[in-house]
C-alpha cells in the first residue's frame, strides 16, 4: 500500500530516529535489569526461599500433614505469653537504657572536634571487632559470683555478699546494652552532625538560651537519628539468642532461646517455625506501626534534609 | 508594626585574631541610630567576623560594643535582643513557616492570640500573607529568605543584622529583593546592618557603606562618595571599574602622559597618588567634529584605541596612552552614538570634567 508506506515515512520525518532511540532505551533498561539479576537470585535463595519454607514447616503436624496445631499450643499455653512477653520487655529495657547511654555519649561526641570524635568513635567500635560470644564470656567472667566486680566489690568493703549481677536479668541487660549500644550511638551521631550549627545560632538569635536551645531544636532535630538507632536497637534485640542464653542462666527465656530449646531438646522443627513466624509477623507489625509515625526514609538516611 | 525606637550602635577597638591573622584589627565605628549600614569588603576581609561579633557569635580578644548607651560585649547571644538574617536562612526545618516566626515571640512570653496576629502582620509585612501553615522545604529561596525576614523583625528588635542574605538569589529576584528589603527598612526605621561582598547591592541599598579589607575599615561615607571620591585605590578598585593613571604634581595640577590636567581637589603634598578614571564618566569626543570638542570645565586625554567591545546598553572603548597607561571609557550604545565610535587604531580625545578628575592614595587593601 503506497498511501500507507507515505505515511510512515511521513511520522519518520515528523519524528526522526524517535523508534530507535526507543529501542536503545528499552535495551538499557534490560541490560540494567541482567545485571541486577544475580542480586536478585541470592536474595531469594538465602532469604525468600527459607522464609516460605519456615512458613510451611509451622502448617505441618508430626505426622507431616496439614495442622494448626503448632499455633494453637502457642495461644493455649501461657509459658509462650511469658515468653513473648519476656522478648517484648528485655528489648525494651535494653533500648531505653541504650538511649539512656548512647544519647548523652552521641551529643559529647557530636560537640568534640573531629580528630577528637573520631578517636573516641573508635573506642565505641572496638567492641565489634570482637566476637560477640567472646564479648559475652567476657562479662560472665567480671559478673559471676566470683568474679572481678564482686571480688573488687568485696575487698574495698562496697558490699558484704557476692551480689547477683549474671544468670539473671541483670547480667542479661548488661551483655545486650554492651553489644548494642554502638547500633544507638552511630546513627544518632550521624543525626546530630547533619545539624546545622546556624539553627542553634539562630536560635540563640531569637533569645532562646542554651537549654531552650538544645530542647526545641537541637533534640527534635536529632530525633530521626534516635528513633532509627533505637528501632535497630529493638529489632535486634527481639531475636537476640546468645548474650540471654549464657548470662540470662536459663532465667531469662526469650523468643530465640524456646526456638533453641524445641529444636535442640524436643526436636520439633514444627513448633520452632511456627514461634519464628509468630516473631517475624510481630516485628513487621511493630516495624509497620513504627513507618506510620515516622518518615522511613529521613530515619533511614539518619540525616535530616535542609 | 512598628519597632522599638531604633538605637545607635558604636565600636570601638574591636580586634580578634586567629593566630597570626588578623580578622578584625582595630576597628571603630559609629552606626547612627535607624541607618541602613553595609559592610562590603571582599571574602576574607572580617565583614562576617564583625557581624558575627555584633551578633554575640565570635568573642573578640578586646574592643567596646555599645547599643545605645549599653555595653552589651560580654553579654550572651540571646540577651542581645538583635533580629538576624542568616546567609543560609536557617529555617527551622521540623517547624512550619508560623512555627518558626513566632518561635522568638514565644520564648518572650507573648500570648496565643497576640502571637497569632503579629505572625500573620510579619507574613503580610513580606508579602507571604497566608503562607503559615507551608512547610519550610516547600517553599523556594526567595520565599525562605522572606520568612527569615519576618522571623528577624517579628519581635520588634531595634537592631537588624543581615549576613549576605540575597547571595543565594538568582540576579532578578535579588535585584527585587533588594527594594523590598530597603523599603521595609524604610517603614521600619531598625538601626539594620548589612553584609555583602556585591558593591553594586551595597550602593543599591545603603544609607553609608564601611568598605572592609584586611580587618580595617578602609573608608565610611555615603554610597556617592564612596563610589566617587575612594579614600584609596583599594576602595576604587573594589567599587565599580576605574582605569588608574600615573600623574606627577605640577603645582596644584598634575601631569598625565604629557597633559597638563586640573583637579578638583589639590594633590596630596607627599605620598604617590593616581589618577582614577571611571569609564562611564568619560566622553568620547569624535576627532574632528565641529562643535564637539572639549567644553571649558573638561579635561582631554589623548589616546589611541586598541579594542571596542560591544556590550548591549553600553560599548566600551579601551585605549592607550602615550606614557603606555591604560584607560576605559563606556558610553550609552545608541545607534548615534555607536555610528561615532572610533575604530581600532584611531586617535581618540576623551574628555573628563574637573570635578570627576580625582585622585587616589597608591595604597590600601
Amino acid at each position: 500500500m503506497p498511501g500507507a508506506a507515505a505515511a510512515t515515512d511521513a511520522v519518520q520525518a515528523a519524528a526522526p530516529n524517535a523508534r530507535g532511540l526507543r529501542a536503545d532505551a528499552l535495551r538499557e533498561r534490560m541490560a540494567l535489569l541482567g545485571l541486577s539479576a544475580p542480586a536478585f537470585l541470592l536474595v531469594f535463595i538465602a532469604m525468600v526461599a527459607p522464609m516460605i519454607w519456615l512458613f510451611g514447616l509451622s502448617f505441618l503436624a508430626d505426622n507431616g500433614s496439614f495442622s494448626l496445631e503448632h499455633y494453637r499450643r502457642l495461644i493455649a499455653q501461657p509459658s509462650y505469653g511469658r515468653i513473648f512477653l519476656t522478648t517484648f520487655n528485655v528489648s525494651l529495657l535494653t533500648t531505653a537504657i541504650c538511649i539512656a547511654l548512647g544519647y548523652p555519649l552521641a551529643y559529647v561526641l557530636s560537640q568534640l572536634p573531629q580528630r577528637v570524635a573520631n578517636l573516641c568513635l573508635i573506642a565505641v567500635l572496638l567492641p565489634f571487632w570482637t566476637s560477640l560470644l567472646v564479648r559475652t564470656y567476657a562479662w560472665l567472667a567480671l559478673l559471676q559470683r566470683k568474679g572481678l566486680i564482686n571480688n573488687w566489690g568485696i575487698e574495698l568493703g562496697l558490699w558484704d555478699e557476692p551480689l547477683a549481677l549474671v544468670h539473671n536479668l541483670t547480667g542479661t541487660l548488661i551483655g545486650m546494652v554492651h553489644i548494642m549500644l554502638p547500633f544507638l550511638v552511630l546513627p544518632v551521631l550521624g543525626a546530630m552532625r547533619a545539624i546545622d550549627r546556624d539553627y542553634l545560632k539562630a536560635a540563640a538569635n531569637l533569645g532562646a538560651g542554651p537549654v531552650r536551645a538544645f530542647w526545641q531544636i537541637f533534640f527534635p532535630l536529632s530525633m530521626p537519628g534516635l528513633l532509627a538507632g533505637a528501632l535497630i536497637v529493638f529489632i535486634l534485640c527481639l531475636g537476640f539468642y546468645v548474650t540471654p542464653a549464657v548470662l540470662g542462666g536459663g532465667k531469662v527465656i526469650m523468643v530465640s532461646n524456646q526456638i533453641a530449646n524445641d529444636i535442640e531438646l524436643f526436636f520439633n522443627w514444627g513448633a520452632a517455625s511456627a514461634l519464628g513466624v509468630v516473631l517475624l509477623v510481630l516485628t513487621s507489625l511493630f516495624l509497620f506501626i513504627a513507618s506510620r509515625f515516622m518518615r522511613f526514609e529521613a530515619m533511614m538516611g539518619g540525616a535530616h534534609s535542609k | 508594626m512598628k519597632s522599638r525606637a531604633a538605637v545607635p550602635i558604636t565600636i570601638r577597638g574591636l580586634a580578634k585574631h586567629y593566630g597570626d591573622v588578623r580578622a578584625l584589627d582595630d576597628v571603630s565605628l559609629d552606626v547612627r541610630s535607624g541607618e541602613f549600614l553595609t559592610l562590603l569588603g571582599p571574602s576574607g576581609s572580617g565583614k562576617t567576623t564583625l557581624l558575627m561579633v555584633l551578633a554575640g557569635f565570635i568573642r573578640p580578644d578586646q574592643g567596646s560594643l555599645k547599643f545605645g548607651d549599653t555595653e552589651v560585649i560580654r553579654l550572651a547571644p540571646h540577651k542581645r535582643d538583635i533580629g538576624m538574617v542568616f546567609q543560609n536562612y536557617a529555617l527551622f526545618p521540623h517547624m512550619d513557616v508560623a512555627a518558626n516566626i513566632a518561635f522568638p515571640l514565644k520564648l518572650r512570653g507573648v500570648n496565643a492570640s497576640d502571637t497569632e496576629r503579629r505572625v500573620a502582620s510579619a507574613l503580610e509585612m513580606v508579602k507571604l500573607g497566608g503562607y503559615g501553615a507551608r512547610r519550610v522545604d516547600e517553599l523556594s529561596g526567595g520565599q525562605r529568605q522572606r520568612v527569615a525576614l519576618a522571623r528577624a523583625i517579628v519581635f520588634e528588635p531595634s537592631i537588624v543584622l543581615m549576613d549576605e542574605p540575597l547571595s543565594a538569589l538568582d540576579k532578578q529576584l535579588r535585584e527585587q529583593m533588594q527594594i523590598e528589603l530597603r523599603q521595609l527598612h524604610v517603614k521600619l526605621g531598625t538601626t539594620t546592618i548589612y553584609v555583602t561582598h556585591d558593591q553594586r547591592e551595597a550602593l543599591t541599598m545603603s544609607d553609608r557603606i564601611a568598605v572592609i579589607a584586611g580587618g580595617r575599615v578602609q573608608q565610611l561615607d555615603t554610597p556617592r562618595a564612596i563610589y566617587e571620591q575612594p579614600a584609596n585605590r583599594f576602595v576604587a578598585e573594589f567599587i565599580g571599574e576605574s582605569s588608574f593613571l600615573k600623574v606627577t604634581r605640577e603645582g596644584s595640577d598634575v601631569r598625565c602622559a604629557g597633559q597638563l590636567l586640573r583637579v578638583s581637589v589639590a594633590p596630596p603634598a607627599s605620598g604617590p597618588s593616581l589618577l582614577m578614571v571611571r569609564p562611564e564618566r568619560l566622553r568620547i569626543l569624535g576627532p574632528a567634529l565641529p562643535g564637539d570638542g572639549p567644553r571649558n570645565s573638561e579635561n582631554v586625554l589623548e589616546a589611541r584605541v586598541t579594542e571596542v567591545i560591544y556590550q548591549g546598553d553600553t560599548f566600551l572603548v579601551q585605549a592607550v596612552l602615550a606614557d603606555g597607561g591604560r584607560i576605559g571609557a563606556r558610553g550609552i550604545a545608541s545607534a548615534g552614538a555607536m555610528a561615532r565610535v572610533p575604530r581600532v587604531g584611531e586617535p581618540v580625545r576623551l574628555a573628563l570634567r574637573v570635578e570627576e578628575t580625582v585622585l587616589v592614595a597608591d595604597e590600601g587593601g
